[in-house]
């Protein structure tokens, strides 16, 4: 199977911080301060304070387990329809928000819900100066 | 403004379904202004007593609702656009209930139209586009499809709890043959368990034949009062209880296996007084078998886990226990995109007593639930409560 084209990531000023993160092959959440929450996917606010005081960025492990999967033999959409079969997964992390990624380097039929997997780094190829990449994962 | 109480004071006083499941020479607000003619026949009302208008499509996006009252040439005191998916029908005639009860119209028309057969859209497998979109920015990079959020909670299902291929192959054999006693549905040849398995896999563990078909279609609701539809041409179905619910990945920690209909099934149930066991029949939104199996799981006919075991050997085939989708729901009879509306229609219909072959025996009171979106990632449920005129 061919690898996928990811579509490039849009970062609004919300969302920045995730896929600069990225692009330095980290994989960056949001906490609140103020009451400690971890949320994903990365917002302006705090969700449950409804303000922005206490939220800071911070370098999570890239550690977690798959949630759950799919092995995605059909999808029209341009980057996956040359990538099929490709797994799509939930992936938990150590640090508690699930997020959705690709599991990479993978046989279908090896993957497995609630195996450990560990993040990966996908750089992109851009037309500006931003250095952004997408978050993957493979198996440990 | 009604004496009686919510949601009682409101009933359905007609229903139509179009018959066309592919109609490459028609509009979507064609489609609906032919539905609303027969939605209002079967009634008994005309164009002139509308003074509510809902509705909701693929395309209708800001001022639609606007755009179709234009082209129905109505100028209603009530207007409601609510797209919330495929659920929004059944959410529909819970609103105009609520107007109609609050005394800020007396006759709601609701309408959905569609061409997504003959537009030939890729609904489940055309993935999402642009990540430039704040809502799909964070699953566009990692081919997000329909079909795949519904295989994540399938697969999670059947790791939890051991659900098979072939119980929700079950459910797709139920439907086609439910199909096969509609005369109008698209797709009436009976299948068995081993041509779901061997339908090619779309999105593990689903097969096509786990997955809703595409066609054209539309239909149409009339909500009027109970005491205006006690006057009117048909038997008024009763609206005896109503329940809106979202459900999210929140913060990324929400249980994927919990969905929309449990929250609105509750709410719609306790409103209505009525335990399961007074359920006679069941109109589910069937885009794929997972999800059948998924909303009878958080409405409550089964504890979370037995689902597949509920849905198997006739379980919700007509002359079971629960009869789920006389019609042969969007599996086989029609799905142009957003089906909600036919499980109001079909509900009706089935109180009514008028659907022949399919007809569920002794049918008084049925629950239908919608979900729009997806149950895998972000969704909206719609439950409602009817019943027959006792």
């Amino acid at each position: 199977m061919n690898s996928i084209t990811h579509p490039s990531p849009y970062a609004s000023w919300e969302t920045r911080g995730f896929w600069e993160g990225a692009g330095r092959d980290e994989l960056v959440l949001q906490k609140c301060n103020t009451c400690e929450l971890i949320q994903h996917r990365p917002r302006g606010v705090c969700a449950h304070c409804l303000d922005s005081s206490g939220l800071v960025h911070f370098v999570a492990s890239g550690r977690g387990s798959i949630y759950s999967y799919t092995v995605t033999e059909q999808n029209q959409a341009k980057g996956f329809a040359e990538a099929c079969p490709y797994i799509m997964a939930y992936v938990t992390l150590d640090e508690g928000p699930r997020l959705l990624t690709v599991i990479v380097d993978c046989e279908p039929d090896a993957v497995e819900i609630g195996v450990s997997v560990v993040a990966d780094f996908v750089s992109q190829e851009r037309d500006d100066d931003e250095r952004f990449a997408i978050p993957v994962f493979r198996l440990v | 403004m009604s004496t009686a109480k919510f949601p009682n004071s409101a009933a359905i006083a007609g229903v139509y379904e179009h018959p066309s499941r592919f109609s490459p020479n028609k509009t979507e607000f064609q489609i609906m202004a032919e539905c609303a003619k027969g939605a209002l026949d079967d009634a008994g009302l005309t164009r002139e007593d509308v003074d509510g208008l809902f509705g909701a499509s693929m395309s209708m996006g800001m001022m639609g609702i606007v755009d179709l009252a234009e082209y129905l040439d109505v100028r209603p005191d009530y207007l409601d656009g609510t797209n919330i998916g495929g659920s929004s029908f059944v959410s529909h005639v819970t609103h105009a209930a609520a107007a109609i009860h609050a005394g800020l119209c007396s006759t709601a028309l609701v309408l959905y139209g569609s061409t997504a057969a003959s537009n030939a859209m890729a609904i489940g497998t055309g993935g999402t586009d642009g990540s430039k979109n704040p809502d799909t920015a964070f699953s566009a990079p990692y081919g997000m499809t329909t079909v795949g959020s519904y295989a994540m909670y399938a697969n999670l299902h059947m790791s939890k709890y051991g659900t098979s291929s072939e119980q929700l192959a079950e459910i797709a054999v139920t439907m086609r043959r439910h199909a096969g006693l509609n005369p109008l549905a698209k797709m009436r040849t009976p299948i068995t368990v081993d041509d779901v398995l061997e339908s090619r896999l779309i999105s593990r563990p689903l097969h096509l034949l786990d997955c809703c078909i595409i066609s054209d279609g539309g239909g149409a609701v009339v909500v009027t009062s109970l005491e205006r539809a006690k006057d009117l041409r048909t038997k008024p179905v009763h609206l005896l209880g109503c329940g809106e619910a979202v459900q999210h990945q929140g913060v990324g920690d929400s249980d994927l296996l919990t969905i929309a209909a449990k929250q609105s099934g509750q709410a719609a149930m306790e409103m209505a007084g009525i335990k399961h066991s007074d359920v006679d029949f069941a109109m589910v939104y069937d885009s794929f078998t997972i999800t059948v199996l998924a909303t009878l799981e958080n409405l409550g006919f089964c504890e979370p886990g037995e689902g597949g075991d509920f849905v198997s050997n006739g379980g919700i085939g007509l002359g079971g226990p629960l009869p789920v989708n006389p019609d042969g729901g969007g599996l086989s009879s029609n799905h142009p995109g957003m089906r909600g509306i036919f499980l109001v229609i079909e509900a009706a219909k089935q109180l009514r007593g008028e659907c022949g072959d399919r007809q569920v025996t002794g049918a008084e009171i049925a629950i239908a639930h919608g979900t729009g979106g997806t149950i895998g990632d972000k969704h909206s449920g719609a439950t409602l409560v009817l019943g027959t005129d006792r």
